[in-house]
């Protein structure tokens, strides 16, 4: 058993855990904060300026102090855009998260926990999700909606949207671990006892089995959330996630590559570094977590 | 009538695509209110799959293919999964062999005990966690307030299975099964535990199925015994009377094989072979190929239970039994 104090011991004697805890720490709060501390809100079309489009960062020739990371093509300015993009990409990715837990971690447990032909038809249903990438999936839907809705209906939608598609694409991912954690949990004596003291089978399962299967549960979600954020920024850039006007990281990225060869190298970089840092430090914090909950990589002092 | 009855008790688990083959192979048992019974024998006898049959929760694929289990004249075998399960934990617990591994390990010790009074009785938190107190303070758990919130890994083996015996006494069960209850702990404990479990169940009145190997804490514990091999039970009776004049050779031999019983300086005795697997049981008696009184008999048919043992040759004088 691991406990609160080792596991924080752990992580303040890791550098690269507390860089990227550090990293994700600002990354969100930016988000977070976004409508108190981002210099514009990108959103109030009040507050952009046709005029200002496509300055450079403020520290180069023809930057304006207003703008630090300089405008888009709308004039707005890239800093802010980002800051309310982060939000929405780590948005996107927590839902679908969600998403993709609630249903994996259900049926998962149902199908381990049942065994025989339950078990074999989720595992095959499983396998046959995981055949069809969920970029696949995701490209039919999105387009399919995009054609049969206006774009107005379609912008307010898309978050949903991308929250479902990509949590229901990616729900084996969940399901299998939590499914192979059960097989493993559930001949203990500890089950046999939660059954012998008259116990249903719904209390066994939820109550005694998956809090003990949830270790690995909690490693995927990290690395899931990461590879939420850049399926979308993927879909974005394909023109198929969210819309212009409510830009993600992805959406961001994709608004800048247009003017990347007209010298606007700024629209379409700093999005992108801020995904680059966001994804590695989630995949980072995912790797820690899974060496600190790894049992066998333990050390003997917590 | 008897409190539980079982008669004739098959269980039996599929063989890949050749059929069944059967780990209790016609097993009776009854039990009186108070009663104190040990089940003994060698792993693999089909002790635990007794106590899990008692139960109705032989683990998939096995099954219960024939006989009955009577618990005041209702059938368990018949019940409802949720009309058993009111009976389960509620009126027949049971402990366990290992307390390291029945607890589990991400609840608290109060968690398990709340869970199960709210699985059987209608009443609030604080009530439930007031009793569980009561329950942990009478198997003599010291600062049993503070232990309610303690984890299973927080505790030494010998406090755990004071827990599980806790939990098994929570809602005033009239039966309990213990299952080797202390065959995983450590020597200097297992008396203490035995001694516990035995005032308790006196003290409440509570009828005891001891599953367990050990021959000298059966004759400390139990009243009645019964002796069970490959899946059939070989003799039964009175404990006293099963250790002093025993009559199946199987019986025999296990009380020859305690090394109290041994000669000082002589080689300890052992009983020659081992338990055959229930899939190569032999044709007859499932004993005779160890059984140095066997005869042609044994060999071609199996023999019945009769007075209390199943055995065409039991011995009789006691003189004989111990020579």
């Amino acid at each position: 058993m691991i406990t609160w104090r080792g596991f924080l011991k752990r992580f303040l004697s890791d550098p690269v855990a507390i860089g990227a805890g550090i990293v994700l720490l600002i990354l969100i709060l930016m988000a977070v904060l976004a409508p108190v501390i981002a210099p514009q809100n990108p959103y109030d079309l009040l507050q952009i300026d046709i005029m200002d489009s496509e300055m450079p960062p403020s520290w180069q020739p023809g930057g304006d102090p207003r703008f630090l990371l300089g405008t888009d093509s709308q004039g707005r300015g890239v800093l802010s855009t980002i800051m309310y993009g982060t939000g929405i990409s780590l948005l996107i990715g927590i839902g679908a998260v969600i998403v993709q837990g609630i249903l994996g971690v259900t049926l998962g447990l149902w199908a381990g926990y049942r065994g025989g032909w339950v078990d074999s038809f989720l595992m095959r249903l499983a396998d046959i999700q995981m055949s069809l990438s969920t970029l696949m999936i995701a490209i039919i839907v999105l387009a399919l909606f995009q054609a049969a809705f206006e774009a107005s209906v379609y912008a307010d939608y898309a978050i949903i949207m991308l929250i479902l598609i990509i949590g229901i694409a990616e729900w084996p991912k969940f399901a299998r671990t939590v499914r192979s954690s059960v097989l493993g949990e559930k001949n203990k004596e500890y089950v046999d006892a939660a059954r012998v003291i008259g116990l249903p089978a719904r209390k066994v399962m939820w109550g005694h089995i998956l809090p003990n299967a949830l270790t690995p549960v909690m490693v995927i979600s990290t690395i899931q959330v990461a590879e939420a954020i850049m399926t979308e920024a993927a879909l974005s850039f394909l023109g198929l996630g969210m819309p212009v006007d409510r830009p993600s990281l992805g959406s961001l990225i994709r608004s800048g590559f247009e003017f990347v060869f007209s010298g606007s190298w700024w629209i379409t970089l700093y999005p992108a570094l801020v995904l680059i840092a966001l994804i590695l430090a989630l995949n980072l914090l995912g790797d820690w977590l899974r060496d600190v909950l790894n049992p066998k990589l333990r050390r003997g002092d917590d | 009538m008897a409190m539980l009855e079982v008669s004739d008790l098959h269980v039996a688990f599929p063989r890949g695509k050749r059929g069944w083959v059967e780990a209790l192979r016609g097993v009776d048992l009854t039990l009186e209110k108070g009663e104190r019974l040990g089940v003994v024998g060698e792993s693999g006898a089909g002790k635990s799959m007794l106590a899990f049959a008692i139960l109705n929760l032989i683990a998939d694929p096995g099954r219960v293919s024939k006989g009955t289990i009577r618990f005041e004249g209702a059938n368990l075998l018949e019940m409802s999964e949720s009309e058993i399960r009111r009976i389960r934990g509620n009126r027949i617990s049971m402990i366990f062999q290992d307390p390291m591994v029945t607890l589990n390990p991400v609840l608290s010790i109060g968690t398990q005990m709340v869970e199960t009074l709210k699985a059987h009785r209608k009443i609030s938190t604080a009530e439930a966690r007031r009793l569980s107190i009561d329950k942990l303070k009478e198997v003599a758990i010291p600062s049993a307030e503070t232990r309610l919130d303690a984890y299973p890994h927080e505790l030494s083996g010998g406090l755990r299975q004071r827990v599980v015996i806790a939990i098994a006494l929570l809602t005033d069960p009239e039966i309990i099964i213990a299952d080797e209850p202390t065959t995983a702990l450590d020597v200097t404990i297992q008396a203490e535990i035995m001694a516990l479990i035995l005032k308790l169940c006196r003290e409440k009145d509570v009828a005891l199925i001891l599953i367990t190997h050990d021959l000298g804490v059966v004759a400390e514990v139990t009243e009645r015994l019964m002796i069970m091999y490959a899946g059939k039970c070989v003799e039964t009776g009175p404990t006293r009377q099963i250790i002093d004049a025993p009559r199946h050779p199987y019986a025999s031999g296990l009380l020859k094989a305690l090394p109290q019983n041994a000669e000082r300086g002589s080689r300890l005795y052992q009983i020659p072979g081992s338990m055959p697997p229930i899939t190569a049981l032999p044709n007859g008696c499932s004993y005779h190929p160890r059984c140095e009184f066997a005869s042609e008999r044994c060999h071609a048919a199996a023999p019945a239970l009769v007075n209390g043992v199943a055995c065409y040759n039991p011995l009789k004088a006691k003189a004989e039994a111990t020579s």
